[in-house]
């Protein structure tokens, strides 16, 4: 097997005071899309923001297309390639849809092209002029993870794309993310509704206090419900 | 602001068993160094000091304990100023009647100043009060009784309670001391009082002081103009000890001194804006007699307690091992 | 004579451009002001300072370098806005994870100390700066002189205005800067250097005054005390305009401007303090203020 694309080992971070990632490990292959569950609270979001270096307080290893990332100051994670979509999805309310869509810089070769992108979200083309904050939740989202894929970044850091969707916007996102697949991309994402991670994921780690509890293939996914049931609670 | 933004951390100091006592001792050699010092220093200079200190002090008792940065100061101070001057020397007042005067001047010009800023918050506050300030600074330009660019001169300082010539210097000496712990005690009380407690909790959390059903802007304002009228009784004393009230005292630059002597000292904390006074007054009357400007030195060390040391003097030093075995704690 | 309101055109008219040129002032520094805050929420205390400086670098140009107005237009900005660069990177970024205060303090600190080395090497008293030969002279309007300079300063400083705004609505680089208003963060993990945003901005605003400066030196004499008071003013200006948006404190900088010089032909005792006491009635009515958006 290939060194995985993003490799995270013994990451821990703090919120001033407070200590909320214990020793984090995980590994993404390229190409691999893998998802996050756990209960709220247990740190998957803080493990995005850590990786992607907005928490700064940290340490650990975090290894990336070889390059080790745990000093690179924040401009410079997006640059080496990768993309970070938040949970509240980012979009900003005095930037139209399309200088939102326009606004991430290129960090490499292989991105989407804006055609491209308007035949994958035909919504955002008919709505390009407008404040990004007039589309609704699912529009949002869309254009979320169609200004990253703008950008040429080479591994995604997808924060609960579903969460407050309705159940047609879900599936639409869904196939995106089976789309995104197809062309390789590398995802990490985190996601609370696992039915809907089950289709995309390859793999799945379970998180609990900050800290990673299991890491099990899709294929065992039958096998895991009952654990799955009993630590999220469901 | 204050304290809030610069946590102190790190190990637990147990308090030394007797920093009571050695607290009141300090206090006392404080006032029996108070006492002693027009014997060994110009005791024109020390009623300037004391009169700064109180001012310095009153600024505090808004900024350290509301979290309200006004940079309008100068309109009370020097408000109380012209008011003091006017009163002992065209009405022919007492000088304590003047006084009184010049702190119920200040206290209204508080009054009309709180109630128009407190409606920002920040440094929209802070801006608002500079605005008005300035606004006040043009109405004594032009205004007769203020006598424009002269301003008052000649101001007597005539018989305290009719009986006690305050133009013997000690005679003033002693009364501008006992004003200033008078002061000085008022704020004490102030602040521990239950208005103060809730003041504190407003500055702490502002919403959870709305959510408990508190006036937030009521408190405020009563701070505000708490404040102002303390800051007029410094400008009251200032024009008695001068025996002139003058444009200079109005001016946004007297606003700026008095942030610095607070900040320099330590914002919250009792004895901080006093030291601060003592400070910025010493470096005043060593420069006056040189052509360097004593803008550049203040501008400088705003900048410098800003960037580095934004406890203040008092505040780094009660912060300290020493400071925190002894007891003490700064905004309390 | 024509006469309006039992004022005399000529007069009305006159006051009217006095109005408009303060106005220009107004208008470029609590535009820069507004960016300047938008981006680092800081208020700039030194703006006023950074105005003088402009003015004094134009001097300094042409009486140490025979360098002329034209140049001392680009160049004393560009000085200026790589002074505050300077000043940017290696103290009031360190403040930016503090209550706004401290902004505000430092560089109220900032504004002292560069007005006072100024005063100590140069004396208090204004100097004389000439206008270009180009710009000197008036035409007669029919109904009164328009001085040629004055003209320009109106022209000039509405035409860089609108620059300023189309740079921020219209442009990649505006929309980073709006951007980052609103969630610095997530620009910065899209790859934006935002730091160096930040310094740009603060730059930016100090050319602004600057600018303005130059424009000034000829209208009123260069003096290190040129900027102080009128800082204060734009601060009212900014509190009646709302600091939210830039458009806003163009609009609010000219119309009180024009207000003010109204008031020097019908009412000259109050002409200093009317922007003051709009203010003052601008906060008990609509405390946001005219363009402000939060509560």
């Amino acid at each position: 097997m290939n060194a995985p694309l993003l490799n995270v080992s013994g990451l821990q971070a703090w919120y001033g005071e407070s200590h909320v990632l214990h020793g984090v490990d995980l590994h993404v292959s390229e190409g691999e899309m893998i998802c996050i569950l756990g209960r709220n609270g247990m740190g998957k979001t803080t493990t995005l923001r850590t990786i992607m270096g907005i928490l700064r307080k940290r340490s650990g290893r975090i290894n990336f297309a070889g390059q080790d990332m745990i000093s690179v100051p924040l401009h410079r994670t997006a640059r080496a390639g990768l993309g970070f979509i938040p949970e509240e999805r980012g979009i900003f309310a005095t930037l139209s849809v399309e200088e939102n869509l326009m606004l991430p810089p290129k960090v490499a070769e292989g991105g989407m092209s804006v055609e491209e992108i308007y035949d994958l979200f035909p919504n955002l083309k008919e709505r390009r002029t407008s404040p990004g904050t007039k589309l609704s939740g699912g529009e949002q989202q869309m254009l979320a993870l169609a200004r990253i894929l703008r950008t040429g970044a080479r591994c995604l850091l997808l924060d609960e794309p579903t969460e407050g969707l309705a159940p047609v916007i879900i599936q639409a996102i869904g196939e995106v993310l089976v789309k995104l697949k197809q062309r390789g991309m590398t995802v990490v994402l985190v996601e609370q509704n696992f039915r809907f991670a089950a289709k995309v994921a390859d793999r799945f780690y379970l998180m609990d206090h900050g800290r990673m509890i299991a890491d099990f293939p899709v294929a065992d996914l039958p096998q895991q419900m009952d654990m799955l049931h009993r630590e999220l609670g469901v | 602001m204050a304290g809030k933004s610069e946590p102190i951390s790190g190990e637990h100091i147990a308090i030394h068993p007797k920093a009571g006592q050695i607290q009141l001792a300090l206090l006392v050699l404080a006032l029996a160094v108070a006492v002693l010092a027009p014997q060994f220093l110009y005791p024109i200079f020390l009623m300037k000091l004391l009169a700064f200190a109180l001012f310095a002090s009153a600024f505090n008792l808004l900024l350290g304990y509301t979290g309200l940065l006004s940079f309008g100061h100068a309109t009370f101070f020097g408000g109380a100023a012209y008011f003091t001057a006017h009163a002992v020397k065209i009405w022919g007042w007492s000088p304590e009647a003047g006084l009184l005067l010049g702190v119920l001047g200040a206290a209204a010009l508080g009054l009309v100043m709180g109630a128009i800023a407190i409606r920002r918050q920040g440094i929209y506050f802070a801006m608002i009060t500079l605005a008005l300030s300035q606004m006040f600074f043009f109405f004594c330009l032009q205004a007769s009784f203020t006598h424009g660019e002269d301003g008052i001169q000649s101001v007597p300082r005539g018989h305290l309670f009719g009986v006690i010539d305050l133009n013997d210097t000690m005679n003033m000496y002693y009364f501008v001391l006992a004003v200033f712990v008078l002061g000085l005690v008022v704020i004490w009380r102030f602040v521990n009082s239950p208005f103060g407690m809730i003041l504190k909790s407003i500055r702490e959390n502002e919403q959870r002081a709305v959510s408990l059903g508190y006036s937030v802007a009521r408190y405020k304002l009563g701070a505000f103009v708490m404040s102002a009228a303390l800051a007029g009784l410094a400008g009251g004393l200032k024009a008695l000890i001068f025996q002139f009230a003058t444009l200079t005292d109005v001016a946004w630059q007297m606003s700026g001194e008095v942030i610095l002597m607070t900040l320099l000292g330590g914002i919250g904390t009792l004895a901080g804006p006093i030291f601060g006074a003592g400070l910025v007054v010493t470096l005043q009357n060593y420069l006056a007699t040189s052509d360097f400007p004593v803008t550049i030195i203040t501008g400088i060390v705003f900048m410098v307690c800003v960037l580095l040391f934004r406890r203040g003097l008092v505040g780094e030093f009660f912060a300290s091992k020493l400071g925190r075995r002894l007891g003490f704690r700064a905004q309390s | 004579m024509t006469m309006i309101f039992g004022i005399p055109l000529q007069a009305l008219m006159g006051q009217l451009l006095v109005g408009l040129i303060n106005g220009s002032f107004y208008a470029l520094l609590s535009l820069g002001l507004a960016v300047i805050f938008g981006l680092l929420r800081v208020i700039n205390f030194a703006h006023g300072a950074q105005y003088m400086l402009g003015a004094f670098v134009a001097l300094l140009l042409l009486t140490v370098g025979g360098i002329n107005y034209w140049f001392a237009l680009i160049l004393a900005p560009l000085i200026v806005g790589l002074f505050a660069a300077a000043i940017e990177r290696s103290m009031l970024s360190r403040l930016y994870k503090l209550d706004p205060l401290y902004g505000l303090l430092f560089t109220f600190g900032l504004a002292l100390a560069i007005e006072g080395t100024f005063r100590y090497f140069y004396g208090a008293s204004g100097k004389p700066y000439a206008a270009p030969p180009q710009l000197s002279g008036a035409v007669n309007l029919g109904f009164m002189f328009l001085p040629i300079y004055r003209g320009w300063v109106v022209v000039a400083s509405l035409a860089v205005c609108i620059a300023v705004w189309l740079l921020i609505e219209k442009t990649k680089l505006g929309a980073y800067l709006r951007a980052a208003t609103e969630n610095p963060v997530l620009v910065q993990a899209f790859g934006v250097n935002v730091p160096l945003l930040l310094t740009l901005t603060y730059a930016l605003g100090a050319g602004l005054a600057a600018f303005a400066g130059v424009l000034a030196a000829p209208i009123y004499q260069v003096s290190p005390l040129m900027g102080s008071n009128l800082i204060i003013i734009v601060f009212a200006v900014v509190v009646v305009g709302g600091m939210g948006s830039i458009l806003g404190a163009i609009v609010t900088g000219y119309l009180l401007g024009v207000v003010e010089g109204l008031t020097k032909v019908f009412y000259p005792e109050a002409s200093n303090i009317v922007i003051f006491v709009i203010m003052a009635i601008v906060l008990i009515l609509r405390p946001a203020g005219l363009f402000g958006k939060e509560a």
